[in-house]
């Protein structure tokens, strides 16, 4: 009985010697496009037949790859787990050696760990606070070694590596002006525009001036630098500490006798406590700067009259606060940009996830942090 | 070979070959005796990044089935000119052809067929970190190939028989060793079962057993399948083992100085380079 393959290969099933025996002849080119229908086709003839001995005859085979290599061995696999003998007989020595690279004990083994399966519910929930718990406990030792570091740098101020102070202020500062810059000056723009358009139906205009000097100067400008820098440089910081330690070369620091947290994580730090405050002044004054363009050339107000009405809103108070503010932020991105980074386990994927949890975390602390400050200078009737 | 008249997108954006075929072939025993033909033929290649030259005016060829390891002392180019020969640098002179085509001639389908023709094993694996072992191989299988997923699972498994990592297919790369890592990344390598395989110091950092394992494994595949072989190294007993002929460069010239089979080069060059490098020698300078 001839039973057409696929266009490369043919496969015809014929008795064999005994009343037992089933030839199947394989011919033509067995390759990955005929693994499945080779086994198919094996399977029908099997099931007509029903022997207890399979031949499968190679000699007009003309071209075998590793698929059909695979093809072979499943066929002998699945008569043999039917019952059955089998043989291969007038396979080229070249092919022999293409199958015997294939070990059908190694192919019959299972999985050594199961395939990763969907939890219920209550296990994901159990995991994911576990995992919460864990990400808490290595928080409160960043916190704990990150304390420790601090100290023995407050005592030894050579300790600190000064050279990366100035790297990462440049990095985070200077590099951060035109992005910090731009974003102030637009968030002042709009502010103007968007309240001159309600105050100047009651004749308020020069009010446009405090609205955006209070506005900024208090929240709004400690908080965009924060979330700017938050994902510029705490993201840069994750992912630099990230790929550091998927390299080994924290563990390198250890064993040198460094201490990681004073080494990476300080610098960073203090580099960010020095310059987001001066960013967040930066920051202000370029929002001034685009509520004044809204107010001179668009509420005929003069520069004069907007610079004073400014001066006038603002307090050395606002000031205070909002810097007062930034130096806590700047804490917080810095410090759970490192904190990320020094969690990361593996490879690539986990510098990816580090990067992105610093950015959400950050971001989270620094809306809680703005909260707590707006709740405290409320009540104190600030 | 006209790729561009016979090559078609897939559904996803990427280049496929209507035959359902791999561009340049893909090894198979077949009847017949085997093409002496060059399947890499490397001319007058100069590779530089910027302007600090690395090699200039390599030429040699790698006929079908042959294991051609390139060796060299740290600095030479060994692994610079796998970069180039397999298309992920551009040449600053020269050409190198694969399977008959043009590499830095080719367009992107046409490029992008011929390296479904070559698989490439890099120095630590580069096995995709967020994928098992098992979806490390399939993910070509699937996506180059008519293979429906329960087959190329079947065959993704048996390529990491192939290399002795049954039973690892849902493991994560960093739950495994680094030769285990290699090994899975020469399953991979070998999923579209290309005709080309190139390794990038396949026994760096691997202890002498599982080095001479690998090499092993090496050998068999090129005897089974007939695959031809680049093979940068500069472990001396791995070279003799699996090298059919060994292309040696030498950064004081910044390309060839030898190539012949290993054994030759020990014992008959009069080079004092290859000989220093063949004999563990340090070099007359250093000394």
């Amino acid at each position: 009985m001839a039973i057409t393959g696929s266009s490369k290969f043919k496969m015809e099933s014929s008795p064999g010697q005994s009343p037992e025996e089933l030839v199947l002849s394989v011919s033509g080119r067995l390759d990955r496009d005929g693994l499945e229908p080779a086994l198919a086709q094996m399977r029908q003839a099997f099931g007509q037949s029903k022997p207890r001995k399979l031949v499968i005859e190679l000699g007009h085979l003309e071209s075998l790859d590793s698929a059909g290599a695979l093809a072979l061995t499943l066929m002998q696999q699945e008569a043999q787990a039917l019952g059955a003998s089998t043989e291969l007989i007038n396979l080229a020595s070249s092919a022999a050696d293409l199958k015997s690279l294939l070990d059908p004990a190694e192919l019959a083994k299972e999985p050594l760990i199961p395939e990763a399966r969907k939890q219920g519910f209550v296990s994901e929930v159990g995991r994911a606070f576990l995992d919460m718990m864990g990400d808490f406990k290595q928080m409160i030792a960043f916190l704990g070694d990150f304390f420790l570091a601090s100290v023995r740098a407050a005592r030894t101020p050579r300790l600190v590596r000064w050279k990366d102070v100035a790297l990462y202020m440049e990095r985070v500062g200077v590099d951060g002006l035109p992005i910090v810059g731009l974003i102030s000056f637009l968030l002042g723009l709009i502010i103007a525009f968007m309240s001159s358009l309600q105050l100047a139906s009651f004749g308020a205009n020069i009010f446009v001036a405090s609205l955006v000097a209070v506005a900024m100067v208090r929240e709004l400008g400690p908080i965009m630098t924060a979330v700017l820098i938050a994902g510029r440089s705490g993201s840069s910081f994750a992912a630099e500490i990230g790929t550091m330690k998927v390299n080994e070369e924290v563990d390198a620091l250890v064993v040198m006798g460094y201490d990681p947290a004073a080494f990476l994580a300080l610098p960073k730090v203090l580099a960010s406590l020095i310059v987001i405050p001066l960013l967040t002044l930066y920051a202000d004054l370029l929002a001034i700067v685009g509520g004044l363009l809204v107010g001179v050339l668009g509420l005929d107000l003069t520069v004069y009259a907007y610079v004073q009405q400014t001066a006038k809103s603002l307090s050395v108070f606002d000031v205070t606060s909002g810097l007062v503010k930034s130096l806590c932020f700047a804490a917080i991105i810095a410090g759970v940009g490192c904190q990320r980074g020094f969690t990361v386990r593996g490879g690539a994927q986990a510098v990816g996830a580090a990067t992105t949890s610093a950015v959400v975390t950050a971001m989270f602390f620094i809306i809680v942090t703005d909260s707590i400050f707006a709740i405290v200078l409320h009540y104190m009737d600030w | 070979m006209d790729a561009e008249r016979r090559t078609e997108h897939d559904d996803k954006g990427r280049w496929i070959d209507p035959a359902g075929g791999i561009s340049g072939g893909e090894f198979a025993w077949s009847q017949g005796p085997p093409a002496a033909e060059a399947a890499i033929r490397v001319e007058n290649l100069t590779a530089a990044y910027g302007d600090n030259v690395i090699l200039r005016d390599v030429s040699f060829e790698v006929t079908r089935g042959e294991v051609v390891v390139i060796a060299g002392g740290s600095g030479c180019g060994k692994s610079t000119l796998l970069k180039h020969m397999i298309g992920l640098h551009p040449l600053a002179g020269g050409r190198v052809e694969i399977n008959g085509v043009d590499i830095a001639a080719a367009g992107d389908r046409e490029l992008s067929l011929t390296r479904q023709g070559f698989g490439v094993l890099f120095q630590s694996g580069a096995l995709f970190g967020s994928l098992t072992l098992l979806e490390n191989i399939t993910l070509p299988l699937n996506d180059f190939t008519s293979l429906s997923p329960r087959a190329a699972n079947l065959v993704a498994r048996a390529k990491l028989a192939m290399v002795g990592l049954a039973g690892y297919e849902n493991h994560l790369p960093s739950e495994l060793s680094g030769g285990m890592q290699k090994r899975a990344g020469l399953a991979r390598a070998m999923a579209l079962d290309p005709a080309i395989l190139f390794f990038d110091e396949p026994s760096a950092g691997l202890d002498p057993i599982t080095a001479a394992e690998l090499d092993r494994l090496i050998i068999r595949i090129n005897q089974a399948m007939g695959t031809t072989m680049v093979i940068v190294t500069h472990e001396l007993a791995s070279i003799y083992n699996i090298a059919h002929r060994v292309v040696m460069l030498d950064k004081s010239v910044l390309g060839i100085i030898a190539q012949g089979p290993p054994k030759e080069l020990r014992d008959t060059s009069s080079d004092p380079r290859v000989a220093d490098f063949f004999h563990r020698r340090p070099s007359q300078k250093q000394a």
